[in-house]
């Protein structure tokens, strides 16, 4: 089981942090335009789930996966999203997507007077902490591809 | 790095006299910075309104709410568990409009004004101003507008302190511009 890549989401579509670990095929275009891509992924399917719910929805959606790899999706209601691509081994994840909110963007971002918010995170505190965390998972490893 | 190691979203206890003068200098401060009350109270509702928005993340970290569904439910958790956590003090809700689109909290006790009386010449002076910024700071951020106020201050003689929310509207979310 693994971890392929994490990114961070603000309200408004800007991706506020990216990070891989064992990402070994690149998409081939450029970051930018895998961010977007991504953000417009999501704005696309959210919207589209909750067209589809036939009961009001109450977390939105979690994840989905594919024949590769599974992408775990966690929103707050201030609209960060969470976004994190793991194998197919790893369980629900949203625990852990909750904690890395609570516990590093919240403690390290939000809190801290001297980041901004709504641009890409330049803390490097955020960054180490995030790191580590990822690696401190029970289904982190780096060997598994 | 080590002295921020031991950090967690647990809630931490302040001496809540330290708090209440703390403000009380902030607000003295404005006073001499401006010319006038009204200057002051909306500096005090835009300082307010920046401690929202970023309060409204640690609001959520730590408790465990979710998107509330309508505008009875948000007064509910206001009351009931954000002004429990911040301020320590649950105020009430009544008052709603006929349209469920207007409320007051009623506070019986404000920590904010422990300390304080109003001299007379700051008759117009809304000395709590900053609760109501940072009210509408933290709700813009759940995609809420709403306009708030105070309605009655125990500063200005009134037996409670109320504070009116109007909910104005849904801010929808947009796909950013350049998107195809």
């Amino acid at each position: 089981m693994t971890v392929h890549n994490l990114y961070i989401f603000d309200r408004n579509g800007t991706c506020l942090h990216y990070s891989e670990w064992n990402r070994k095929k690149q998409a081939g275009i450029s970051k930018e335009e895998e961010y977007k891509l991504m953000y417009g992924m999501l704005f696309s399917i959210r919207s589209f789930v909750s067209k589809m719910s036939p009961l009001d929805m109450k977390d939105g959606f979690l994840a989905f996966q594919t024949s590769r790899y599974k992408l775990h999706y966690y929103e707050t209601p201030t609209g960060v999203k969470i976004v994190m691509n793991t194998d197919l081994g790893v369980p629900n994840c949203r625990d852990v997507l909750h904690q890395i909110y609570s516990t590093l963007y919240v403690e390290y971002i939000v809190k801290n007077p001297l980041c901004p918010l709504g641009e890409t995170l330049q803390s490097e505190l955020f960054s180490s902490r995030l790191e580590s965390f990822i690696r401190a998972l029970p289904f982190f490893s780096a060997r598994a591809g | 790095m080590s002295r921020q190691s031991n950090r967690t979203t647990e809630s931490k206890k302040m001496n809540s006299e330290l708090f209440t003068l703390t403000y009380g200098a902030l607000v003295t401060q404005l006073c001499k910075d401006y010319e006038n009350d009204e200057e002051v109270n909306k500096q005090l509702d835009k300082m307010g309104y920046n401690i929202g928005v970023r309060l409204i993340e640690d609001f959520l970290a730590r408790s465990s709410v979710g998107r509330c569904h309508d505008f009875r439910e948000t007064a509910d958790v206001i009351a009931k568990v954000a002004f429990k956590m911040y301020l320590g003090i649950t105020p009430s809700v009544t008052n709603w409009s006929p349209a469920g689109d207007e409320f007051s909290l009623i506070l019986e006790s404000n920590p904010l004004v422990d300390f304080v009386e109003l001299p007379d010449n700051h008759s117009t002076l809304v000395y709590s101003n900053l609760l109501c910024g940072v009210l509408r700071g933290a709700l813009e951020m759940v995609q809420m507008a709403v306009d708030v106020r105070f309605a009655q201050d125990t500063l200005r003689g009134d037996n409670v302190t109320e504070i009116r929310m109007k909910f104005i509207k849904r801010i929808e979310e947009n796909l950013p511009a350049g998107d195809e």
